[in-house]
């Protein structure tokens, strides 16, 4: 149901603050930050794909900001450089669907 | 949905920007930015310049202006830390780019790129009296 690239703590906090608040039938965390100009093994950047109920009659800005939320209470105030979010209905989702890398980054990871 | 990263012009390497700012600088006030973002149709909020953009997300939402011909306000944010802070407080919204279209919130990257895919942002365009250059193609074809 959920697949999660990486078990650094950041990747963790964000997996189970979507899992409690959405209780997604479909939950991705990808640790993407190795594509950026960060040390290795950093937790920097990610990318979710959550696919929940809840967002059923929901503006894509609302979707999104309730993510956000989620993710900034449980790393208390503390964002990540980049969450880049999809957030679907089940119904418009599939299981065969992937999820596409973000893209490339410009180098501009200014602090 | 990546064909438009995928087709867009690579620059060459940029190094990290260098911190010019040390943080001191308070964030622009509300005030301020509410002028801002209601200073042109659209208003992107990014890191780089149209021209260069310095991040992957931001050169995402260039490319899809540049597609539907769209002529924006831009605002660096990595030359002005304090327009940085100033707009993540008033639109409550954690990373850049941010755009604006009349003055209201749209969203960032992702939100941009969907609404690219499925229409809306032609249809927002056109509440503010801009005709995208996809439509224009569009129109074309048939005749």
């Amino acid at each position: 149901m959920s697949t999660n690239t990486d078990s650094g703590p950041i990747s963790i906090a964000i997996t189970e603050s979507i899992k409690d608040g959405l209780q997604p039938i479909h939950l991705e965390v990808i640790n993407e930050s190795y594509m950026h100009n960060v040390p290795k093994g950093s937790e920097t950047h990610f990318k979710v794909l959550v696919v929940s109920d809840k967002f059923q009659d929901m503006a894509l800005l609302k979707r999104h900001r309730l993510i956000n939320d989620l993710v900034k209470n449980k790393l208390q105030g503390k964002f990540v450089h980049a969450l880049s979010i999809e957030a679907k209905t089940p119904s418009q989702w599939d299981s065969t669907y992937t999820v596409d890398p973000s893209p490339n980054c410009r180098g501009g990871f200014g602090k | 949905m990546n064909s438009i990263i995928r087709s867009s012009i690579k620059i060459g390497f940029v190094p990290a920007v260098t911190k010019r700012f040390c943080g001191t600088n308070p964030a622009v006030d509300k005030e301020r930015i509410a002028q801002l973002v209601k200073n042109n149709k659209v208003v992107v909020f990014m890191k780089g310049v149209p021209e260069a953009p310095r991040c992957g997300f931001s050169n995402a939402v260039v490319q899809i202006m540049r597609m539907h011909g769209v002529t924006y306000d831009s605002h660096n944010v990595l030359d002005n830390e304090a327009i940085r802070q100033g707009i993540k407080d008033y639109t409550n919204w954690p990373t850049i780019p941010q755009i604006f279209i009349n003055g209201e919130f749209v969203g960032g990257c992702d939100i941009m790129l969907q609404m690219h895919q499925n229409g809306e942002l032609v249809e927002e365009l056109k509440k503010v009296g801009i005709k995208s250059a996809l439509i224009d193609e569009s129109d074309e074809s048939k005749k």
